[in-house]
């Protein structure tokens, strides 16, 4: 349990990592690393198959990041009729991991460009859900 | 390499509403491949049925389609990987005849995608990315090729443009396929003044649902002999796997999936890139075909724009690709677009293309990618 709270909709409820939700609820975005060889995960995973380890740690995605891709989405799939439009992105960290995720709709779409600097936050949603969002560093 | 052939390559029309049961629609391909053929069903020993099973309304369709065929009692199974399934297929089909243990394979795939409700269908596809981490924020397929897409023109400079000139050549194909759901050429206007749907894919750089199959008849060297006097040999096959979330993926700019099988399939056929007279590639997006150029090194990263903007992957080009009009005129049946794509290059090798033969072919190739740059086959063919 605990992992239903992540997403706009949510399609799973039970997962190791389901602490990356009262890590948001917390202001952080968090991966975590191999303790072993320091590989980072995003998504974040709860082993490490290289080492066959499960003694991983979660670590805060704190870092400026690039914008690498991203779309403004006018046709949502079930649950997000109503989301529409909105705008998703790839962004690249200094941790060594990417991370997809909806841009902050505090930018205008015009304004969204591959290369910006983006950071990652938390947002509540008003169904008491919770996602993370690029915003604007 | 002449040790596996397809002997016979068939398909249904393709259609947003076949208008009859998945078991009828499969006949219609499985009829188009065995025709004139000097093959009994009963000389079938397997049967691959390929389709995505989140859009079917029958659980475990093999045995029905392999009961209405009658290819009982002979081994029957199901293959998945998305909209790569029937090129899957074929892969497991080259092994089983490979290995010994089977002569003839009929590999037949199919979807209909007009059995679900567009509610059902909205349904099952915010579920097609990762569950945990990309459905829940909602990502859709267009919404993964569109991120490729804008990632592509930040890079080399890429332009709505070059994309719509990819539709406007298929669309021209299209119009000479009786077998494709859309058979109207668009004009370069049409396609950028369409609705966007996923910036900066508008609706005509996207492929569109259909019901359909694909059959394709498999058989040893000794046996495709007796069967055919035109086999087409299967010469080369690779199959490379990206991760399900994007975020995980080391490109945006090219599917490392098709770059793999790509490279496994060359090397098997000891061929390379230059020595392609036709491709079909997975045109799902219009983004998709170009990087389809540059993934099987037709062209340098970022210069797959060239191949298009002079017309190059025209017939009379250097590299004529989508020549049926690709899945952005035929459709996209799912599990049926593979078996769909390599029935177009048997065609092409048996010099029965009609209007759109290309001159002298040798060598052709097909690449069939499934989901968002998920799973991809390349298979290499000759005659």
């Amino acid at each position: 349990m605990g992992f239903e709270k992540f997403g706009v909709v949510s399609f799973t409820s039970d997962a190791k990592v389901a602490p990356l939700v009262d890590y948001l609820e917390k202001g952080k975005v968090m991966m975590t690393k191999c303790q072993q060889c320091g590989k980072a995960f995003f998504p974040p995973k709860a082993d490490c198959p290289r080492c066959v380890s499960s003694n991983v740690e979660w670590l805060e995605i704190s870092s400026i990041g690039t914008l690498l891709a991203f779309t403004v989405v006018n046709y949502g799939p079930s649950g997000f009729e109503n989301d529409t439009p909105y705008t998703l992105g790839i962004a690249e960290f200094e941790e060594g991991v990417k991370v997809l995720g909806r841009v902050s709709k505090a930018i205008s779409p015009e304004d969204v460009k591959v290369g910006m600097r983006v950071k990652l936050a938390p947002l509540k949603l008003a169904n008491e859900q919770i996602i993370y969002e690029m915003q604007r560093s | 390499m002449q040790e596996v052939a397809i002997v016979g390559a068939g398909q249904s029309v393709f259609s947003r509403n076949c208008g009859m049961s998945i078991r009828e629609l499969c006949f219609e391909a499985y009829k188009e491949a065995i025709e004139g053929l000097n093959l009994s069903h009963k000389e079938i020993d397997a049967s691959i049925i390929c389709s995505a099973p989140e859009y079917d309304k029958q659980r475990t369709p093999a045995a029905l389609i392999s009961e209405y065929l009658e290819l009982t009692p002979k081994p029957t199974f199901y293959i998945e990987s998305i909209c790569s399934s029937s090129s899957t297929g074929l892969r497991v089909a080259w092994s089983l005849i490979k290995s010994g243990l089977h002569q003839v394979i009929a590999v037949i795939g199919f979807q209909k995608m007009s059995e679900l409700t567009s509610r059902e269908a909205a349904e099952r596809m915010g579920r097609g990315d990762d569950i945990m981490f990309g459905s829940p924020l909602g990502i859709t397929m267009p919404a993964g090729y569109a991120m490729y897409a804008h990632a592509h023109m930040a890079k080399y400079g890429t332009t709505e443009e070059d994309l719509a000139l990819i539709r406007v050549k298929n669309s021209n194909y299209g119009a000479m396929n009786p077998k494709a759901t859309y058979r109207k050429a668009l004009s370069l206007e049409e396609i950028l003044t369409s609705d966007v749907i996923c910036s900066p894919l508008k609706k005509y750089d996207c492929c569109a649902n259909a019901d359909g199959s694909s059959c394709l008849l498999i058989a040893s060297a000794e046996k495709a002999k007796k069967i055919t006097s035109k086999p087409v040999w299967i010469m080369g096959i690779g199959m490379g796997t990206s991760e399900l979330n994007m975020s995980a993926r080391e490109s945006l700019t090219s599917l490392n999936c098709a770059r793999e099988a790509a490279r496994q399939a060359y090397q098997m056929a000891d061929l390379g890139p230059e020595d392609i007279d036709v491709a079909e590639v997975h045109d799902c997006f219009t983004i998709a075909e170009l990087l389809a150029y540059e993934d099987l090194r037709f062209a340098q990263p970022g210069e797959g724009v060239r191949l298009i903007r002079d017309k190059q992957t025209y017939v009379g080009g250097k590299i004529p690709v989508n020549t049926d009009g690709g899945l952005l005129s035929k459709g996209h049946p799912i599990g049926a677009t593979g078996g769909s794509q390599i029935r177009t290059i048997v065609r092409q090798l048996r010099g029965e293309a009609g209007e759109t033969q290309v001159e002298n072919t040798q060598i052709g190739l097909i690449h069939n990618v499934g989901g968002v740059g998920t799973y991809a086959n390349v298979t290499i063919l000759g005659r």
